[in-house]
């Protein structure tokens, strides 16, 4: 493995990607600094979604005392639905940025299915995992399994737990409010009955914790074994590279 | 056939202060306001008589239990005087070849004027033979009857959604009336049974001012079913302060906490129980100590047990609710994630070792 220390970054300034010499691609700007907010602001609305969705569901043991004495239920309904607004302003901001940001902003929500490519570097990566391939190919945004956990798992799940959050918080606010009326009044019918909706909000829930331990882990593994920085570039914004030689999406990038 | 409403009330020996009476407490039920009492009055003293038609399907006779007794027995007095019981299986006089003949008078003299009230649901397996009418399957009799009708109501749950005769998995296979009907203007008047003022006043409103209630998206008059029990019940201040029975016979129980951890379906039920009560108000079954089963939900049979909060999901071979499916899955994930960092990690070092 060739270790982090040992690499000078070339200068950003440098003429032609590959062209420095020592054949390393220069650092690149990659997360945009709305991208890098939203991606910790969403973060922590998640596990605060997550957590205070399971106390819904499951309360903990009851309190002793007046009732009056206590709001226990609803300070945990209360951070589930700050907290879902705060992730739905964060990924209304975030459609936005996918558009007027940079390219790379736009990868999750459109991923380059279309191209043989991106199909040759997925299977690439997929025998890295299981362990049928050594080295992973360089990227500039995100490796192509990465991608598709992040559009399907992420962004497709969040937009089903949006929906149907919204329309379960719609209940609580009653007919006549626009919750109600633009998700609750034809949602529950899909579902049968708000029962049902409840069960599938809380499916749909552990799907989502189990793409934040699959990104997490996937991750965490990149930065270690990778050819690229990970954990830097979501904080920094820039992608550096361990390794010299031409990532794949240099010219999609 | 041409008397008021009034004229038929008088006749069965209704004064006129209990008519008023009536006319107030309808109005207040309906939540019209007490101004709108002497509107309700004049158009029942003006109006002729509406005939309604009241079917039986598939059922257990509680939908007619219960409007019998609706609380105020004055309103079902009124509410009886009105109805055209001329056909009504349970409680009409006539049997028979007789008693079919008045159905056809109906829907032929009657033609667009009339009300049908259903009460339980046909079954179309076997050609509609789990259910005979006067020698005829039931889904013949409902279509005939409809065929004229001004509107449908659906009464109870079977009529709604099919109720348990329609639950899994459904061997007569059971369908709510609009699965059948489908020119015809339905109202819902789900419940098991529903709760009878909630069906006077609709039927009332219906016949008073000969227009159908403001329904929500499920068909349902939006003045009973907009809100759940959980919006108004009156355990809701230990729901918020987290306090919960957390078993049958503990001391939470006598002290009338939430009864959401003992399965109450209340958060998901839409009905006005909370608000209305039932036996004139005396109780409801929360505040009898028991949750609320969704008796008014579409499905509510197929929702797993009435003591589970969270529904147990079929589709896994065992039954578990989806949080321990979740749980179990977010497990083996970790797991496997946890194995697959374990073989990275030595396949790593061993690469090392090779390249020095
Ligand atoms: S709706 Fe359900 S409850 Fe009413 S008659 Fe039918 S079985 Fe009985
Ligand atoms: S008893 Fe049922 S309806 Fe009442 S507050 Fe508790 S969960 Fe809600």
């Amino acid at each position: 493995m060739v270790i982090a220390t040992d690499f000078d970054p070339p200068p950003p300034t440098a003429p032609k990607p590959n062209g420095n010499g020592n054949g390393f691609q220069p650092a690149i700007y990659v997360y945009e600094f709305p991208v890098r907010i939203w991606h910790f602001v969403n973060a922590f609305a998640i596990a605060a979604l997550l957590v205070s969705g399971y106390f819904i569901g499951s309360p903990p043991p009851t309190l002793s005392g007046e009732a009056s004495d206590h709001f226990l239920m609803g300070y945990i309904r209360f951070t589930h639905f700050a907290a879902g607004y705060i992730l739905i302003i964060g990924m209304a901001a975030r459609t936005y940025w996918a558009f007027v940001g940079n390219k790379h902003a736009l990868e999750i929500f459109a991923p380059p299915i279309l191209t043989a490519k991106f199909w040759d570097n997925t299977w690439h990566e997929f025998k890295r995992y299981v362990f049928l391939e050594k080295e992973g190919r360089k990227y500039v945004c995100h490796n192509p399994i990465a991608v598709l956990t992040m559009h399907f798992m992420f962004l497709w799940g969040i937009t089903f737990m949006i929906f149907t959050g919204l329309a379960l918080y719609g209940e609580g606010t009653g007919m006549g409010t626009w919750q109600h009326t633009l998700f609750t009044s034809w949602i529950i019918p899909i579902f049968g009955n708000s029962q049902n909706l409840h069960t599938f909000h809380h499916l749909a829930a552990w799907s989502i914790l189990i793409f934040v331990m699959i990104h997490v882990y996937g991750a965490v593994r990149d930065e270690l074994l990778g050819h690229q920085s990970i954990f830097s570039t979501i904080v920094s914004g820039y992608r550096t590279f361990k390794s010299p030689g031409k990532p794949e999406d240099m010219d999609r990038a | 056939m041409d008397e008021t409403f009034y004229d038929v009330l008088r006749r069965q020996g209704v004064s006129r202060r209990s008519f008023m009476k009536f006319c107030s407490l309808t109005a207040a039920a309906l939540g019209l306001g007490p101004q709108l009492a002497p509107t309700l009055a004049h158009a029942l003293e003006t109006k002729p008589r509406i005939p309604v038609l009241w079917l039986h399907g598939l059922e257990c006779t509680c939908c007619s239990e219960a409007f019998i007794r609706s609380a105020h027995p004055l309103a079902s007095d009124v509410i009886l005087s009105m109805l055209s019981l001329d056909y009504d299986d349970t409680i009409m006089a006539s049997a028979g070849h007789q008693a079919e003949a008045i159905v056809e008078e109906i829907v032929t003299k009657h033609k667009g004027n009339y009300i049908l009230a259903v009460e339980g649901n046909p079954p179309l397996n076997e050609d509609g033979m789990y259910c005979i009418i006067g020698g005829k399957p039931f889904v013949e009799q409902l279509k005939y009857a409809a065929s004229n009708a001004k509107a449908v109501i659906s009464w109870g749950s079977c009529a709604s959604w099919g109720c348990v005769q329609a639950a899994k998995p459904n061997p007569t296979q059971a369908v709510p009336v609009h699965k059948v009907i489908h020119d015809k203007p339905i109202i819902r008047v789900p419940g098991c049974p529903p709760i009878p003022e909630v069906m006077t006043a609709v039927i009332t409103y219906i016949l008073t001012f000969e227009r159908i209630p403001e329904l929500d998206r499920q068909g349902r008059p939006k003045m009973f079913y907009s809100q759940r029990i959980h919006d108004k019940c009156y355990r809701r201040p230990h729901f918020d302060a987290g306090q919960f029975v957390e078993a049958w016979d503990d001391e939470n129980a006598r002290k009338g906490y939430c009864l959401y951890k003992m399965g109450c379906k209340g958060p998901t039920t839409y009905n006005s129980c909370s608000t209305t009560r039932w036996n004139g108000g005396v109780s409801f079954p929360i505040q009898a100590g028991h949750g609320c089963i969704g008796c008014s939900e579409d499905g509510f049979w197929d929702n797993g047990s009435f003591y589970d909060r969270l529904t147990n999901i079929k589709q896994f071979g065992v039954e578990e609710n989806a949080d321990v499916i979740g749980a179990t899955a977010a497990g083996v994930v970790g797991a496997a994630i946890a194995a697959h960092a374990a073989v990275s990690a030595i396949k790593n070092a061993r690469s090392k070792g090779d390249n020095e």
